[in-house]
């Protein structure tokens, strides 16, 4: 029941994040929008009992990420709106044509049957070695996945460098 | 001997491939002396050969040279058989005459050696065709020798006239060879073989009377290209433009000859098909008149030379139609003999008035070139058939066989006799212009005798005129049986039996020819007006004589006209817009194909996302039918 | 108990709309941000998976999405500020030299 009232709850707040993000003019609003799609699936991590990656998920995505846009979008200039008219001809055309495939794509799934609705592990089911805590995802992090950890670190540091060096460069040549 | 009659064909073929690549280092005496010691040498070595068949009765050996295609019987292969015995005894006994006669008449020439190369070149030829022991190989030389013939007609090709006529020379030639090819694919079909010893023995049991027809009347297309019958007669007087040894060569003793050649060594074949060979005689005999009456009128000399030769030629067919294959082969020897002097005398004409050819503009020469005048006065006799000269038994013996076979060989019998006449009359009418009555030479010209080297050859060839016809009279048969072996396979027709039936057509001949002369010299022994005169006493008549009925300017209508026509529209017409345009539209294709896709390319990263979702939607579509 | 197609499904529409985010909208930042809410879509779904297949490493997976994610930002945004800089523009479809 309550997991229920949750995921609808959520749900809203996330599609309703969504939709702002692509309709918002100024991009400070999309933004904002974006802030709250996170928090939404961060809510939604929980429910399914993955702690660990909810709270990364607050406190990079939504803690990091976000403000670097945020600093972005002040450096770039907050009042810059976009014109409404669509420059490029028959674009919109196109997005149509596509969004509507694919909802004939999801109505012909859904009305033939032959997919089944993905169904919950029952909680009976659910192990105390796939609750989502610290202590459980850490021991396949560093053993199992040790290698894509160690990678991901060397990657983390490329781009932390290759970041200051695409920002300065510019100056220093000129 | 018979090992080395492959020297015959060698002999000349290597003096043409010498003179080919070293001729131009050489002095002009030793080059044209060169040429002809080869093919004298020629001549010598057949003459050695051919002694077994002089006792009459031996027959023919076949001499392999070389295997080329064995399956269809196509090889190097000579047949030395008295009939090619003969043949090479004219062409290369003849050829050296004339060999000798050029060193004279070509003095000075710039490209002096490189005659003698085509004609060396021209003699090979002629004696792989005569030689040849199979279809294949005769069709090898009769190719050939229609090549020299372009390039010796066309020898000065700066001047357009003579380019012109070597390029009508060939193409004509060509429509013959287009028959004679369908004929021995005919001959191939039906025998599996082209070679004559596959051939005509079997030719009686298998071969069928409709076919031997069919083939006949195509090898005389070809025959008729080569030996200028109508309709194939029109290239021969412009080949005239060709100096006059290639005239005398070529177009008068041997080249021409060829056809007659081709009908007689088929004579196993026609033997089956009345038809075939009825045709070959009336087209003879049609032939033989229609251009004597042309040479009648003829200003130019050679002209005259020209058509008479077509009409000898034209009874040759006669005879060789009739099967009096003997009878043609003979009077194909005298009038190498007497034709390629009046050739020549002719040449000797020209150069001592330096390239007059107008026959008006001469007279009187007779006390500036005494020997030119005799020998040529010997030729027009003989030609005109007065015994005991060569060209009276030979010319007599077709009449008579002719005569023999009756039915409407009795009509072409009168041809012959009325051609007879016409042929003594211009052949006088000539000689009388050129050398008698008062001199009409313009005021630069200072004719003279020509030197020995040219007047040697003239006085062979006319004691030949004289005596040659000796070898097969109604006495002495000889070239009879001489020749007996080559045709034991066919029907012959002979000249009837009886004395009396003889003497009154050889009389009726000779009547002809005198009157003929006759009637020349009283026209034409008087001044200039008179006998100018006589040429308008005939009216238009004499003006159609004179353009040669215009065959020539009904051809252009014709055949020539739409031809052309009929190129450009492949040129230009389909070449360039269909087919160039087929493969220009390809191109262009391509190009506008690669247009078209290059505006995918936008630039804008959002259609490149549209294109992308678009692609991973299709997969995804696609994994779901799947599973579905 | 909400069944995990729920959260799929819910995925699949956040993924639909992030996708016709970037095709719509021009300024490059907004269409970063689609970018991430796409890669949010993906996370959940995995989440969801993991749950239903009693597995950990769906969220094993999860954590490394994010991780690169953030340096996928970083570098993004110091070229959109490179970008920027040179030409005082944000608009992607001014960056259309490489066309046909």
């Amino acid at each position: 029941m309550v997991e229920a009232l949750l995921f609808v709850l959520m749900a809203l707040g996330a599609l309703a994040g969504a939709v702002t993000v692509v309709v918002a003019r100024n991009s400070v609003y999309s933004a904002m929008g974006l802030l709250a799609t996170l928090f939404s699936v961060a809510v939604l991590y929980v429910v399914q009992l993955a702690h660990l990656v909810a709270a990364v998920q607050v406190i990079v995505y939504a803690g990091a990420v976000m403000t670097l846009f945020l600093f972005v979008i002040m450096l770039i200039g907050v009042d810059l709106s976009e014109a409404i008219d669509e420059r490029l001809p028959r674009q919109r055309l196109w997005v149509g044509g596509l969004a509507g495939l694919v909802i004939i794509l999801a109505g012909v799934v859904t009305v033939s049957g032959e997919f089944e609705w993905v169904p919950a592990a029952a909680p009976e089911t659910i192990v105390e070695s796939t609750n989502g805590t610290v202590q459980a995802v850490a021991v396949p992090l560093f053993t199992e996945w040790v290698l894509a950890f160690e990678a991901t670190a060397l990657l983390l540091t490329i781009a932390a460098a290759g970041a200051i060096a695409l920002a300065h460069f510019r100056r220093v040549r000129v | 001997m018979v090992d080395f009659l492959w020297l015959v064909i060698a002999l000349p073929l290597a003096g043409a491939v010498l003179l080919h690549f070293f001729g131009r280092y050489m002095k002009e005496q030793l080059s044209g002396w060169l040429a002809s010691i080869a093919i004298g040498g020629a001549f010598v070595i057949a003459v050695i050969a051919a002694i077994p068949f002089f006792q009459g009765g031996e027959h023919g050996t076949v001499i392999l040279l070389w295997q080329w295609m064995p399956s269809i019987g196509a090889n190097l292969e000579i047949l030395w058989d008295p009939l090619a015995a003969l043949m090479t005894l004219v062409v290369a006994g003849v050829g050296a005459l004339i060999h000798v006669f050029a060193i004279g008449y070509m003095h000075g020439d710039e490209r002096f050696p490189r005659f003698f190369t085509y004609l060396n070149l021209f003699a090979a030829s002629m004696l792989t065709l005569v030689l040849a022991g199979n279809y294949a190989m005769l069709f090898v030389g009769w190719e050939l020798v229609g090549l020299c013939s372009y390039l010796l007609i066309g020898y000065w090709f700066t001047r357009k006239t003579a380019a012109a006529a070597a390029k009508k020379a060939f193409v004509v030639n060509r429509i013959g060879d287009f028959g004679f090819m369908v004929a021995l694919m005919l001959v191939f079909t039906t025998f599996g073989t082209l070679s004559y010893s596959g051939i005509f023995e079997r030719a009686g049991a298998e071969l069928s009377s409709g076919l031997a027809t069919a083939i006949g009347l195509l090898i005389l297309v070809g025959a008729a290209g080569k030996s200028a019958q109508i309709p194939l007669y029109v290239w021969l007087p412009d080949a005239m433009e060709g100096p006059t040894p290639v005239s005398a060569l070529i177009h008068a003793a041997t080249m021409v000859t060829a056809g007659v050649y081709v009908i007689a060594r088929s004579a196993a074949i026609y033997d089956l098909s009345p038809v075939a060979l009825t045709t070959v005689a009336t087209i003879g005999a049609f032939t033989a008149i229609w251009a004597a009456s042309i040479a009648i009128a003829q200003r130019d000399i050679k002209k005259v030379l020209a058509y008479s030769t077509v009409s000898q030629l034209g009874y040759m067919f006669l005879a060789v139609g009739t099967t009096a294959y003997v009878a043609g082969i003979f009077h194909l020897m005298t009038n190498a003999f007497f034709k390629a002097l009046l050739f020549l005398g002719a040449g000797s004409v020209i150069h001592a008035m330096s390239d007059e050819q107008d026959m008006r503009k001469m007279g009187g020469l007779f006390k500036k070139m005494p020997t030119t005048a005799i020998t040529m006065g010997i030729a027009t006799l003989a030609i005109a058939g007065i015994p005991p000269l060569a060209g009276f038994w030979s010319k007599d013996e077709i009449l008579a066989s002719v005569y023999a076979r009756g039915g409407w060989f009795s009509f072409l019998w009168i041809i012959g006799l009325v051609t007879a006449l016409v042929t003594a009359f211009y052949m006088t009418r000539q000689w009388v212009l050129v050398f008698l009555g008062e001199p009409r030479w313009d005021e630069d010209k200072h004719p003279h005798e020509s030197p020995r080297v040219m007047t040697v050859p003239l006085i062979a060839l006319a004691l030949l005129s004289v005596v040659g016809g000796l070898i097969n009279t109604p006495f002495f048969t000889t070239l009879a049986r001489f020749l007996d072996p080559s045709f034991e396979l066919v029907d012959m027709q002979l000249p009837p039996e009886g004395g009396l039936l003889v003497t009154v057509l050889a009389g009726l001949a000779v009547l002809a020819a005198v009157g003929g002369i006759a009637v020349a010299l009283v026209s034409y022994r008087r001044p200039r007006e008179r006998w100018l005169d006589f040429e308008q006493g005939f009216g238009p008549l004499w003006g159609t004589w004179e353009a040669a009925y215009r065959v020539d300017d009904l051809y252009g209508a014709t055949l020539v006209g739409p031809g052309k026509k009929a190129a450009e529209l492949a040129a230009f017409g389909l070449d360039l817009k269909v087919i160039d345009g087929a493969v220009n539209g390809v191109g262009r294709l391509v190009r506008n194909a690669g247009a078209w896709t290059r505006t995918l390319q936008t630039g804008y990263v959002r259609n490149y996302g549209v294109l992308f979702l678009g692609g991973a939607l299709i997969i995804v579509i696609w994994l779901v039918a799947g599973g579905m | 108990m909400v069944a995990s197609g729920w959260y799929m499904g819910l995925a699949a529409a956040l993924f639909t709309i992030g996708a016709l985010g970037i095709l719509l909208r021009r300024n490059a930042l907004v269409m970063f941000m689609c970018i991430e809410l796409m890669l949010n879509a993906v996370n959940l779904t995995l989440i969801s998976a993991g749950r239903v297949m009693n597995d950990l490493n769906g969220q094993v997976a999860v954590f490394f999405i994010l991780v690169v994610a953030a340096a996928e930002v970083v570098v993004g945004l110091a070229i959109i500020v490179a970008i920027f800089r040179r030409r005082a523009t944000a608009s992607v479809d001014e960056l259309s030299e490489l066309h046909g």
